[in-house]
């Protein structure tokens, strides 16, 4: 059994909470008690049925409002995977939150409203995942009842997507047509629908092949903790701690620690307390090397004949998440995974709308959700791969040093 | 199956040591929120797994609320000793008195709220920047937006409206003093991970996690044992009956289910039979409304 972390997109209405309530209902993934809260808070509903979307209601300034503002994530495991639901808002003012819930998703659901069709944000959302590379796109076609189960409909919408995703460069996309209110076609192939061949949606969701979206050829380790117990019978262990991030390792590699560019060997591997002759991603490790060298949090080590970038000067799109605005000529923290390293974002080079893609000259600030490209400029040397080629290492985030706050996704390139 | 793949308990597993070792490379003073549960208990577990064979790196901290099971003591107890951890013990008892706080009334007078006081006394008294803590996002609707880097202020408290946006596996840990991060390395496991996961591992629990005789009264549909700390009145239904815990918190409210399992094994098939969230079941203070655990994280609780 494996695991598959996906983000749900769609604009309000559009049923996004009510499709979420229905997978964890049908496939039993509700609980007595929070089936009890449930009828509970279910008022006088008309035709006495629960209403499955106050299931993944949260925070109760959401409940008043009756709109989902933050990512919440949602657990549900059937016999053939677990699955890591991040549940997001869709509209244009939390753009933030989208990206944060898309960064960990191998899997977006795009929902849309089969009366409404592809509209803005359908777009928005495609684009923002095709901006964090999420390998794998369902397209639910959603409120089929209200079109009489129409084909054509459903055919118009599948032929308008193709366009987006053509645009876009989408590699793996599938439709389905549902009813999220009715759970025709999620859990169950629908009665009704019976023009439609396809597989359910939850169906699609555990067979969905992830295997092939580890890398498992470009191998990145960052050290995140040196461990020295220097005790008496350990006296002289000193082994780097971390994640694989991508690729293999193994006892006899020939590595460089970077950005010091020393090159050594792997003497031994650990993981989890015990001896390994190889570690593979995403496995926790910890590494020894056979000669000495200066290594502290932070420092990468890869294989000498497969290097990253390094430079102190990079290229990046940085997704703006602050209330307050960037401005050209900040400074900033940049963390790039365990590596904190100053920055100053010398140059804003264009702003990029995420409803079209298309590039505009930046004439004011930056604001919260806007997506620019920028020039950033390091005090130290960052050790790196493009976002497209290998997100693991091409990730970032931007910290402001006077609040603290997470300030912007960096997406380097 | 290829060779190069983790099963999602590894990839979990994987995920909570990353955090582990970020607390341990971000933070100056961090500490474990110790309660002596089954999630502690695997969070020791996880923690010991990211530095062997260093040194355990952190304190475990327990809030004590005075109404314990004498067996989660003793195996506490027995825990600290085998991994050479530090114990620091702070009492609900001792900030009763000192702040002069009024202790819970009634028949099931739960601690658990007043709690709060003295893990913010401890934090300040050891100056701890990082606390790590057993929560779960499944556990709760509120929790299920929480962060695993989650910030409190100088007064514990959580704000959901500031929270930090938290990207891929990027941790941002920096905070001004005085503030806190609590951490929650298991926040994407569900009950039934851990249960599943303790199974696989072997990892030793408390004895009362296991079917035993005891005597309990019957409350409200809830079997409540009886104890120093609670006492029958006339009219209660005693019984002795076979029961084991789900959680071992404060003995005043945590209830307890009846049942035979005595084998780990037979304890997780038994809870995935169930299928009844934990807190529901064995909880009492939580059922008062469903906006009480919002409002008691937003007071600084775990
Ligand atoms: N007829 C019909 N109504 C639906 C369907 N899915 C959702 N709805 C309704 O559409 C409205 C908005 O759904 P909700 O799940 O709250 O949308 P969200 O804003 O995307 O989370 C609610 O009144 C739902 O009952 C569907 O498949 N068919």
């Amino acid at each position: 059994m494996d695991l598959l972390r996906f983000i749900t997109a769609g604009s309000v209405d559009d049923g996004k909470s009510t499709l979420i309530g229905r997978l964890l209902y049908d496939s039993k993934n509700i609980l007595i008690d929070q089936l009890e809260a449930l009828e509970r808070s279910t008022k006088n509903r008309d035709d006495g049925s629960v209403d499955l979307a106050l299931l993944t209601d949260g925070l109760r300034a959401e409940r008043e409002q009756g709109i989902t503002i933050d990512v919440a994530y949602r657990y549900f495991t059937t016999p053939k995977r677990k699955f890591i639901i991040a549940d997001a808002p869709g509209h244009v003012q939390y753009t933030r939150n989208m990206i944060t819930g898309a960064s960990n998703a191998s899997l977006i659901i795009i929902l849309i409203d089969a009366r409404h069709g592809v509209v803005e944000q359908t777009r928005r959302h495609s684009i923002i995942g095709s901006l964090l590379r999420i390998p794998h796109v369902v397209v639910a076609i959603n409120k089929m009842d209200l079109v009489d189960n129409s084909k054509e409909v459903y055919d118009k919408i599948v032929a308008d997507y193709e366009v987006v995703a053509k645009q876009l460069d989408l590699k793996d996309v599938t439709y389905i047509p549902i009813s999220a209110l009715r759970g025709d076609n999620i859990v169950d192939k629908s009665e009704t629908i019976k023009w439609y061949t396809g597989k359910p949606l939850l169906e699609q969701l555990e067979e969905i092949h992830v295997e092939s979206d580890v890398n498992l050829t470009d191998s990145r380790f960052q050290v995140q903790y040196v461990i020295r117990p220097q005790t008496d019978e350990l006296h002289d262990y000193r082994g780097y701690a971390g994640k694989i991030m991508s690729g293999v390792y193994r006892k006899g590699d020939r590595v460089t620690i970077l950005p010091q560019k020393k090159e050594t060997t792997i003497s031994k591997i650990e993981t989890a307390g015990k001896e390994a002759d190889e570690v593979f991603c995403p496995q926790p490790a910890v590494i020894h090397l056979t000669n000495d060298i200066d290594i502290s949090r932070g420092d990468t080590i890869v294989h000498s004949n497969n290097l990253p970038f390094v430079n102190n000067e990079v290229d990046a799109l940085l997704c703006w998440m602050d209330e307050k605005p960037l401005l050209q000529g900040n400074k900033y923290l940049l963390l790039h995974n365990s590596r904190i390293v100053r920055a100053v974002v010398k140059q804003i080079d264009y702003k990029l709308d995420v409803n079209s893609l298309a590039h505009f000259p930046v004439e004011d600030d930056v604001k919260l959700n806007e997506v620019v490209k920028a020039k950033i400029r390091l005090a130290t040397e960052l050790v790196y791969d493009p976002y497209k080629k290998l997100s693991c290492n091409g990730s970032a985030v931007l910290i402001d040093e006077t609040s603290n706050a997470t300030v912007a996704a960096v997406l380097l390139q | 199956m290829s060779l190069h793949r983790l099963n999602y308990m590894e990839q979990l597993e994987a995920e909570s040591i990353h955090i582990f070792r970020e607390v341990a490379g971000q933070f100056e003073r961090p500490a474990l929120l110790f309660s002596g549960g089954k999630d502690s208990i695997t969070l020791v577990h996880l923690a010991l797994k990211a530095f062997a064979p260093g040194k355990f790196p952190f304190p475990l901290v327990h809030i004590d609320t005075g109404h314990n099971f004498p067996e989660a003591l003793a195996f506490r107890d027995k825990l600290v000793e085998e991994i050479g951890a530090e114990l620091i013990v702070r009492k609900v008892e001792d900030t009763i008195k000192q702040r002069r706080l009024t202790e819970p009334k009634g028949k099931f007078p739960s601690r658990n709220w007043l709690q709060t006081y003295t893990l913010l006394d401890t934090i300040e008294e050891f100056e701890f920047d990082a606390c790590i803590g057993g929560g779960r996002r499944d556990e709760e609707k509120a929790r299920a937006k929480e962060r695993i880097f989650s910030v409190r202020d100088e007064f514990g408290q959580w704000n959901p409206k500031l929270q930090r946006p938290e990207l891929w596996n990027i941790y941002n840990g920096r905070i001004h003093k005085g503030e806190n991060v609590r951490v929650f390395p298991i926040s994407n496991w569900t009950e039934l991970d851990i249960w599943n996961y303790i199974r696989s591992e072997r990892i030793p629990l408390p004895s009362i996690y296991f079917a035993h005789k005891r005597e309990v009264i019957e409350h409200e549909g809830q079997l409540i044992a009886t104890s120093e700390f609670v006492r029958p009145s006339e009219g209660d239904i005693i019984a002795l009956k076979s029961v084991r815990y789900r959680t071992v918190g404060d003995m005043t409210c945590t209830a307890a289910v009846e049942s035979y399992a005595s084998t780990l094994d037979e304890v997780v098939n038994e809870i995935i039979a169930t299928r009844i969230s934990e807190r529901g079941e064995t909880r009492i203070d939580d059922k008062v409304t469903e906006a009480a655990m919002e409002d008691r994280k937003k007071d600084g609780y775990f």
